[in-house]
């Protein structure tokens, strides 16, 4: 039976409790004795704050309580930190301004919480914050990024506002390509800075008991155990022992609920410090201000070539804004998750690039589905791209000839990653296939013929997913190790709980993961039940984000089944009074080699739970079996995204003719869930390519603070996309997979820029490519010749 | 947010000054105004309630008229604070002019007015701002105009002299 699961497009198990509306978030947990939180926030970018005064809204209607950044001072409280040490090229460490839980002097940033009202309903609760008198001196605010370093000190520790002035790489010898080049292409870019937008807001429940002196927190978090560690070992709210955190299900993250925020911690604080069981969900409008933001970063880079095409150099620099204050991740997200990636598919043997990260009066900015990667991605795809439009060569050809070589791996880039495996003329010949690149003149000849401009763009993307090792993590500044953890129980009656560190917040964990143990031991997959999102039900774990799941969690629990299969092994040859030697396991019998009985899985759960007759001392009761997962090097999924596009010049709008999506993800356990995961990459990164931009005034007020100004895609937006796979199985990991959670957010806004790029006939526009932009562009192009 | 317009009001511009430093005059006016008090020499109280796209706040704040030059022209300068539903700063100039319509004195009134807003009034109301406040005058000026007049069926024609 073993093998009948893997590559089988199983139904989703949760997804009737999500249809059928019972599906049960944080914010649908009702307990007896309940209150609720609104926390008040600056309404400016940058203030000192000269007072408070609570006096109104403590006598306001309902209020229980009200706690200001006063109180978090009084009592101690640990700042907020950034889990990753980064340094600069001095060598000094990175420079990190204190984030406190509730600001108590100065805000740094719009929407920053500074006070808590605790009520006896959400309304009271949310009337009575506007009656919190909060006297705040507004200062000049910091804003641009790219004039960050130029502008006023924002902390006195932080001279010039960076955070650090990385570097990667060989510069002497990016230097001596660029010297050495018949060609060096420059490029000058705007990574547009997003808002993630799950569809579950932010939420919290905090509830002490204090018999036990026990608090609970159940919370949408794609990690609980990093929530507890840094509660508790940084913040100190409580012992780690004291505090359970429980993820229940979570509506969407995007990376955004990674991080570790001001509004759960005070919650968790309060909720000990007053006796109560308090809730708290963010409104959208929260959500938009507070939710760490994603990428914003500018970049210049120079691409040296030789004549006959041959990449000789590639030269960067960037500038990163992180907003005010250093996010749970943000300080690795431009540093080892961007300059590590920026050989792409090539063979480019000098890059080197610098990396400014500057601190704004803006909300922090942090990972955000393929953080660093789609970055890097659509530096490198559009530098190619425009290499290759300037010296008269055919895209995919350019590229065929830098590929990094099917029998050329292991491959060591110069940027410190070093590949394992990949076909990327395999993806890229697929791709242009399934697009029909051949025949794309004469469909441009045709819109040409009806007044219409078509561009086809291609993107040859490389991730580095599955977020570990922990040697390698560490030795990058990683606060922590990137294992996971994983524990296959096997009950007396032969079903199976599954325990994973992972979390599941869309993913579809608990259909992938019962797969993956369920082939491995011949069960249905109905008596595999896969439990996540507990700190009092699990081993410690370190989550779900950088496409780890299966990769990482997997693994470990595809180690923890093999030990269940030695431990049964060990029990059926007691049970048949044999060696361990003589019994083989075909799932799910366990049969002995050198005769015709055997002892079904459920005969050897039932005799591991209930038998009398163990020779204690060589072999223990049960079957359960744990696994910590380390890997021993990153994964690295690929693949080629082409993208076609029609403009109309008169109006400047970009029509989608085709995407088509050529990933290697490796093994693959249930290509539904991975075209799902493709879908929904595609949707947020073609959303960035044409709509989405987080817009902050110049006194840094966010303008664009909710959908009226956001622009979120619609469906409308896409053509129906085109998904092809290819398959390099990851050789390091024992499930063979690579990840394939964020391949669509990194592959494609090069891909649709591209091809826009190409349809204006070489006019650069920054991402979004608004109608009005391009519009504007088609304005400055030669006369059109129209039918 | 930037915003420059003018009227005529069939009065002599000295009657039009007059309005134009009368605090009840300028309360009765004001769309929304709560209150209104007079705290110094040229220096006022006030609550105003506005709406601006889905944001309803009651704004209190304090304006102060300056470089007041009669009858010709003054400065506003005003701030009020609305609570979560965030700030508005801003001022006004305000100068007039005497002309003629229909053979009688009139004044041209014409006035620039730069705003700032913060907090949720420019997150989620940002771009509704310019149509809120021309508004704002239309129902400011109209009050204003037929109070001066004492004629209730005048229907003001107001310019907008640029656009930004």
């Amino acid at each position: 039976m073993s093998g009948s699961l893997i590559g089988k497009s199983v139904l989703r198990k949760e997804d009737h409790r999500f249809v059928s509306g019972k599906g049960r978030y944080t914010d649908d947990i009702q307990l007896v004795g309940l209150t609720y939180a609104a926390f008040v926030r600056s309404p400016y970018a940058r203030a000192d704050i000269k007072s408070f005064d609570v006096s109104d809204a403590l006598a306001a209607p309902g209020v229980i309580a009200v706690l200001t950044g006063e109180e978090v001072a009084k009592d101690g409280l640990g700042g907020l930190p950034c889990g990753w040490m980064i340094h600069s090229k001095d060598g000094s460490e990175m420079r990190q301004p204190h984030h406190p839980v509730l600001a108590a002097d100065r805000v740094n940033y719009l929407g920053e919480p500074v006070a808590l009202v605790i009520a006896d309903t959400q309304l009271e609760a949310k009337n009575a914050a506007e009656l919190v008198m909060v006297d705040f001196e507004p200062l000049t605010a910091v804003v641009n990024p790219a004039t960050a370093s130029q502008a006023e000190t924002l902390y006195e520790a932080v001279p010039n506002n960076l955070c650090y002035e990385w570097e990667l790489g060989d510069e002497a010898a990016t230097e001596a390509g660029l010297a050495a080049a018949a060609h060096v292409t420059t490029l000058k870019l705007t990574n547009n800075r997003l808002i993630p937008n799950a569809i579950e807001p932010r939420a919290a429940l905090a509830e002490y008991n204090s018999g036990t002196d026990e608090i609970i927190l159940h919370t949408t978090s794609q990690n609980p155990h990093l929530v507890r560690l840094i509660m508790t070992a940084f913040v100190q709210i409580a012992p780690e022992h004291k505090l359970r955190v429980i993820a229940p299900d979570v509506g969407g993250g995007f990376g955004s609920k990674i991080f570790i925020y001001s509004e759960e911690t005070a919650l968790a604080w309060a909720a000990k410090k007053l006796g109560l069981t308090i809730k708290w969900t963010a409104d959208r409008s929260e959500s938009f201000l507070t939710d760490a933001h994603g990428r914003d970063h500018v970049s210049e880079a120079q691409l040296a070539l030789s004549a006959d095409g041959e990449f000789l150099a590639l030269k960067v620099k960037t500038v990163a804004n992180m907003g005010a204050y250093l996010s749970t991740f943000a300080s690795a997200v431009p540093t080892y998750l961007y300059g590590t990636l920026l050989a792409g598919q090539y063979r480019t043997p000098a890059i080197y690039v610098e990396v400014d990260s500057v601190f704004t009066n803006t909300a922090p900015v942090d990972a955000y589905r393929g953080a660093g990667r789609p970055e890097a991605t659509y530096l490198v795809e559009r530098i190619v791209e425009k290499a290759a439009a300037e010296m008269g060569l055919d895209p995919a050809e350019l590229r065929r000839r830098n590929f990094i070589g099917r029998d050329q791996f292991p491959y060591q880039t110069p940027v410190a990653l070093e590949y394992d495996t990949g076909d990327y003329e395999a993806s890229l010949h697929k791709a242009l296939k399934m697009a029909d690149y051949n025949t794309f003149s004469a469909r441009q000849a045709e819109a040409e013929a009806r007044g219409k401009l078509r561009g086809i763009g291609l993107s040859c993307y490389i991730e580095a997913c599955g977020l570990a090792p922990s040697q390698v993590a560490g030795a990058l500044g990683a606060g922590v190790g990137l294992w996971e953890s994983g524990e296959v129980r096997v009950n007396p009656t032969g079903s199976v709980t599954v325990l994973t560190g992972s979390h599941s917040h869309g993913q579809g964990h608990e259909t992938t993961f019962a797969q993956l143990v369920a082939d491995r031991l011949g069960l249905p997959i109905e008596d595999v039940e896969v439990v996540h999102g507990d700190t009092g039900k699990l081993d410690f774990g370190l989550g779900t984000y950088g496409s780890r799941s299966l990769a990482v969690g997997g693994s470990a629990l595809s180690v923890a089944a093999d030990k269940v299969v030695e431990k049964g092994r060990k029990i059926a040859a007691h049970l048949l009074r044999t060696d361990v030697d003589n019994i083989d396991f075909d799932a799910p019998v366990f049969k002995m080699i050198d005769s015709n009985e055997s002892k079904t899985f459920q005969e050897i759960a039932f005799a591991a739970y209930v038998n009398h007759d163990y020779p204690s001392e060589e072999l223990e009761p049960g079957l359960a079996e744990k696994a910590f997962y380390d890997p021993l090097n990153f994964t690295y999924p690929a693949g080629t995204h082409i993208c076609e596009v029609e403009i109309d010049p008169d109006t400047g709008v970009v029509e989608i003719i085709q995407f088509v999506a050529v990933d290697d993800f490796g093994t693959i356990i249930n290509p539904m869930i991975v075209e799902g995961q493709v879908h929904g990459g595609l949707a947020q990164g073609i959303g960035q390519a044409l709509l989405e931009q987080a817009v902050y005034d110049d006194t840094g007020q966010l303008i664009t603070g909710s959908y009226m100004d956001y622009c979120m895609p619609r469906a409308d937006n896409f053509p129906d996309f085109k998904v092809g796979m290819t398959c390099t199985p990851c050789t390091h990991n024992p499930v063979g997979a690579k990840g394939c959670g964020e391949a669509g957010a990194i592959g494609s806004p090069p891909a649709v820029m591209n091809a826009i790029t190409q349809a204006l006939g070489g006019i650069e526009i920054d991402m979004p490519a608004t109608s009005e932009k391009v519009w504007r562009a088609v304005q400055t192009m030669p006369a059109l010749k129209t039918a | 947010m930037e915003l420059k317009q003018q009227l005529v009001i069939p009065r002599a511009v000295e009657a039009v000054w007059q309005a134009l430093n009368d605090p009840e005059m300028l309360q009765h006016s004001l769309p929304g105004c709560q209150h209104f008090e007079q705290t110094g020499d040229n220096a006022y109280d006030m609550t105003v309630s506005a709406k601006i796209g889905p944001v309803k706040a009651t704004f209190n704040g304090a304006i102060a008229l300056q470089n007041l030059n009669p009858p010709f022209s003054y400065e506003i300068s005003g701030e009020g604070k609305g609570g979560v539903a965030g700030f508005a700063k801003g001022g006004a100039k305000v100068s007039l002019k005497a002309v003629t319509e229909s053979g009688e004195p009139a004044t041209q009134l014409s006035y620039s007015v730069e705003a700032a807003v913060g907090g949720k009034i420019a997150q989620v109301g940002g771009r509704l701002i310019q149509g809120a406040a021309r508004k704002m005058a239309q129902d400011f000026f109209t009050q204003f105009v037929r109070r001066l007049c004492d004629d209730e069926t005048i229907e003001l024609v107001i310019e907008t002299i640029e656009t930004p």
